[in-house]
C-alpha cells in the first residue's frame, strides 16, 4: 500500500496495474501465500488419494503398469476370509481400545485435576508414552510379552498364580489382548492430557455450589463435569478412533499380523498385500475399503457434536 | 469444527497452575487423608507405574549383561548389580546406528522447516488476508488432517517411484509435510487469531507491506506457537513409520524406527540387549526435547484439538 502513496513514473501503465493487482489485491495475495502449502497437499495428498482409488480398480503390480479391471479387486476381497477377518479385527481393536482409552483417560484426567504435591511433574511424566516413538515402545512391549522371558509370566509364576509361561503373542486371544493393551497404553496419555485441559476450564465454584446443594461426587461429575466436557470429548474421541482404526506401526512391530492373522488390521493387511506381495491394486482396494469406515466415524462424531451443541444451548441458555 | 462451544482452554495452566491450586483448596477439606489415599493416590500410582514400566524395562534390559537377561532363576530380573554398556557399544560402533540417527534427524529437521514455512504463510493468509474462500480452504486443510498415512502409502509409493525419489531421504522430506502442514496450519491459525488486528492496521497505515507485517510483527508475537508447532512436527517426523518403511530400502538410508524393527530383529537369542539399547537411544532425544519444552508440547497437543 506504501507504493500507492508515492507517485512514480509509470512507463508501462497496464503492466504496472497487473503487477499492483497481483501484489496488493487481497485474493491474489492470499493465493500467493497459499501456494507452498497447497502444492504439498495437492501433489502428495489429494493426488495420491485419488490415485489410490484408481489403483484399486486396476491390477497394478510393483514394476508393472496395471489395466483397468473394474471392481474385480473388490469382488476378490469379498470372498476373501482373511480380508473379513482383518475387518473384524480392526473393528474389535478400534471399539475395545477406544472405549477403554476413553474411560481410563477420563479417569486419569480427573485424578490429575486433584490438588496434590508434585502435580506438574506427574502430569509431565504421564505424557511420556505419547512422546516416545510408537515403534520403539512397541518393541519394549514385544520383549515384555516374550513367550519365554516375559517378566509378566515370571512375576505371575512367582506369585503362584500360573504354572506355565503364557504364550502372549503366540496365542490368538492373548495376542489380541496384548496389542489392544499396548494401544491403550499409548493412547491414554493423549486422551487424559487433552481432557485435563478441558477440565481446567470448569469453574470450581460450580462444584462448590452443587456440593452446598447436597450433590454427591458422582452427581458432580455427571451433571457438571460431563456436560461441560462433551465438546472436547467428541473431538478427542474422533481423533482417537481415527488413529486407532488406521493403526499400523504397533501391530507391525509386535506381531506383523500373526498369529494366524489374528491381529491383522486392514492397514497391515494392505501393506502385506501391496508392498510385500507386490499386488498394489489389491492393497489399494483394501485401503480404499477403509475410507467408508473413516467417513462414518467422522460423520458420527460430527453429528454427535452438533446434537450436543444444540442440547447445551437448550440447557444453558 | 471451528465453532466448537469449547471454552477457551488455558494452555499454560495444563501442566503448572498455581492459580488453580488456590481455587481447588476450597473443597479439599471435605476429603479425609485415608479417603484420598484410596481414591486418589492408589489408582494414580498404579496408572503411572503401568505407564512408565515399559521404559524402566527398556532401560534395565539395555544395561543388563546377556547371561542375566536370559537366566531368570539365578538373578532377580527387576534389578542388576553389574550394569554393562556392551549393548550401547555394539550399537554405536558395530552397526549403522549413528547413520540412522543422523538420517532421522536430517529428515525430521528438513521436513519440519519446510512445513512450518508453508503453514505460516497459509495460516496467515487464511486468518488475516481472508481472501475469498478462506474458510473453505481452512476446512479442507482440517479434512486433510484426518486423512491417515495408512491410506496414502500405496499410491504415494508409486508416485515416489515415478519421480525417482525411491530410497532417498528426499522422498520422506517431501511426503512428511502432508502430515505436518494440516496440523501446524491449524495450530498457527489459532495463534494468529490471538494477535490484535489493530497492530497490523497501524503497520499498514505506516506503509508496511504484508510481507513486512508478517515477518516483523506477526511472527515475533507468535514465537510460542512456532516453537510448539516445531517441536510437535519434529516429534511426528521422528515417530513416522509407514512411509519410511515403504519408501526406503538400503540399510544405510533408513530411519531409526524402521532400522531397529528390520535390522535388529534377527534369529539371535541375545538380541534383546542391543534391541532395547537401540529403542532407548532412539527415544532419548525426543524425551530430552520434551523435558525442556513440556508446556509448548502440551499446548501444541491441546491446541490442535480445541479448535
Amino acid at each position: 500500500m506504501a507504493d500507492v502513496a508515492i507517485p512514480r513514473a509509470k512507463p508501462q501503465m497496464s503492466e504496472d496495474n497487473v503487477w499492483t493487482r497481483l501484489k496488493h489485491n487481497r485474493n491474489w495475495l492470499g493465493f500467493w501465500f497459499m501456494v507452498p502449502a497447497m502444492a504439498f497437499l495437492i501433489f502428495f495428498l489429494a493426488y495420491p488419494l485419488g490415485l489410490g482409488i484408481w489403483l484399486s480398480f486396476t491390477d497394478t503390480r510393483i514394476g508393472r503398469v496395471g489395466q483397468f479391471v473394474g471392481t474385480e479387486n473388490y469382488e476378490w476381497l469379498w470372498d476373501d476370509s482373511i480380508f473379513w477377518l482383518s475387518v473384524f479385527n480392526t473393528l474389535l481393536y478400534t471399539t475395545v481400545a477406544s472405549a477403554i482409552k476413553f474411560a481410563v483417560g477420563l479417569y486419569l484426567a480427573l485424578l490429575l485435576n486433584e490438588n496434590m504435591p508434585f502435580k506438574a511433574m506427574l502430569r509431565a511424566m504421564v505424557l511420556i508414552p505419547f512422546i516416545v516413538p510408537t515403534v520403539l515402545s512397541a518393541l519394549a512391549f514385544w520383549w515384555i510379552f516374550d513367550s519365554q522371558f516375559s517378566i509378566i509370566s515370571w512375576s505371575l509364576k512367582h506369585l503362584g498364580l500360573i504354572n506355565q509361561n503364557i504364550n502372549f503373542l503366540g496365542d490368538t486371544t492373548w495376542a489380541r489382548i496384548c496389542v489392544i493393551f499396548a494401544n491403550i497404553w499409548r493412547g491414554v496419555p493423549f486422551v487424559a492430557i487433552t481432557l485435563l485441559a478441558g477440565l481446567q476450564t470448569v469453574s470450581p465454584s460450580l462444584y462448590e455450589a452443587a456440593t452446598l446443594d447436597g450433590a454427591t461426587r458422582w452427581q458432580n461429575f455427571r451433571f457438571i463435569t460431563y456436560p461441560l466436557l462433551t465438546p472436547i470429548i467428541a473431538v478427542v474421541m474422533t481423533f482417537s478412533v481415527l488413529f486407532t482404526f488406521t493403526d499400523f506401526q504397533l501391530i507391525w512391530a509386535m506381531t506383523r499380523g500373526g498369529p494366524v492373522n489374528a491381529t491383522h488390521l486392514m492397514a497391515t493387511l494392505s501393506y502385506q498385500r501391496a508392498i510385500i506381495a507386490g499386488q498394489l491394486g489389491e492393497g489399494a482396494a483394501i485401503s480404499s475399503a477403509m475410507i467408508p469406515f473413516l467417513l462414518a466415524a467422522i460423520m458420527v462424531s460430527w453429528f454427535g457434536l452438533q446434537r450436543r451443541k444444540w442440547q447445551q444451548g437448550e440447557n444453558n441458555d | 469444527m471451528t465453532d466448537l462451544p469449547a471454552a477457551k482452554v488455558d494452555l499454560k495452566a495444563v501442566l503448572s497452575s498455581p492459580a488453580r491450586v488456590d481455587n481447588s483448596e476450597g473443597m479439599s477439606y471435605l476429603q479425609s487423608v485415608p479417603r484420598r489415599l484410596v481414591t486418589l493416590y492408589l489408582p494414580l500410582t498404579i496408572i503411572v507405574v503401568v505407564l512408565l514400566f515399559p521404559f524402566y524395562w527398556m532401560a534395565l534390559t539395555s544395561v543388563k549383561p546377556d547371561d542375566q537377561l536370559l537366566d531368570l532363576d539365578r538373578f532377580n530380573p527387576f534389578w542388576t548389580w553389574n550394569p554393562t554398556f556392551k549393548h550401547f557399544h555394539k550399537l554405536l560402533f558395530e552397526s549403522y546406528y549413528p547413520h540412522w540417527l543422523w538420517n532421522t534427524m536430517y529428515v525430521a529437521i528438513c521436513a519440519t522447516i519446510l512445513s512450518i514455512v508453508a503453514s505460516v504463510l497459509a495460516a496467515y493468509a487464511i486468518v488475516r488476508l481472508r481472501y475469498k474462500g478462506a474458510n473453505l480452504v481452512g476446512g479442507l486443510i482440517f479434512l486433510a488432517y484426518l486423512v491417515p498415512p495408512s491410506i496414502l502409502f500405496i499410491p504415494l509409493a508409486t508416485v515416489v517411484f515415478q519421480y525417482g525419489l525411491f530410497d532417498s531421504p528426499l522422498a520422506l522430506i517431501l511426503t512428511y509435510p502432508t502430515i505436518l502442514i494440516p496440523f501446524s496450519t491449524w495450530l498457527l491459525m489459532g495463534y494468529f487469531k490471538t494477535i490484535p488486528f489493530e497492530l497490523e492496521e497501524c503497520a499498514l497505515i505506516d506503509g508496511a507491506s504484508r510481507w513486512q507485517i508478517l515477518t516483523k510483527i506477526v511472527l515475533p508475537l507468535a514465537i510460542p506457537g512456532l516453537i510448539s508447532a516445531f517441536i510437535f512436527c519434529f516429534t511426528l517426523c521422528w515417530n513416522e513409520f509407514i512411509y519410511a518403511l515403504t519408501f526406503l530400502q538400503s540399510t544405510s538410508n533408513k530411519t531409526v524406527p524402521v532400522a531397529i524393527v528390520n535390522e535388529f530383529v534377527d534369529g539371535d537369542i541375545y538380541r534383546w540387549g542391543s534391541l532395547m539399547a537401540g529403542a532407548l537411544a532412539g527415544s532419548l532425544p525426543l524425551v530430552i526435547l520434551y523435558a525442556f519444552f513440556v508446556e509448548h508440547y502440551v499446548s501444541a497437543m491441546t491446541g490442535a484439538v480445541k479448535e
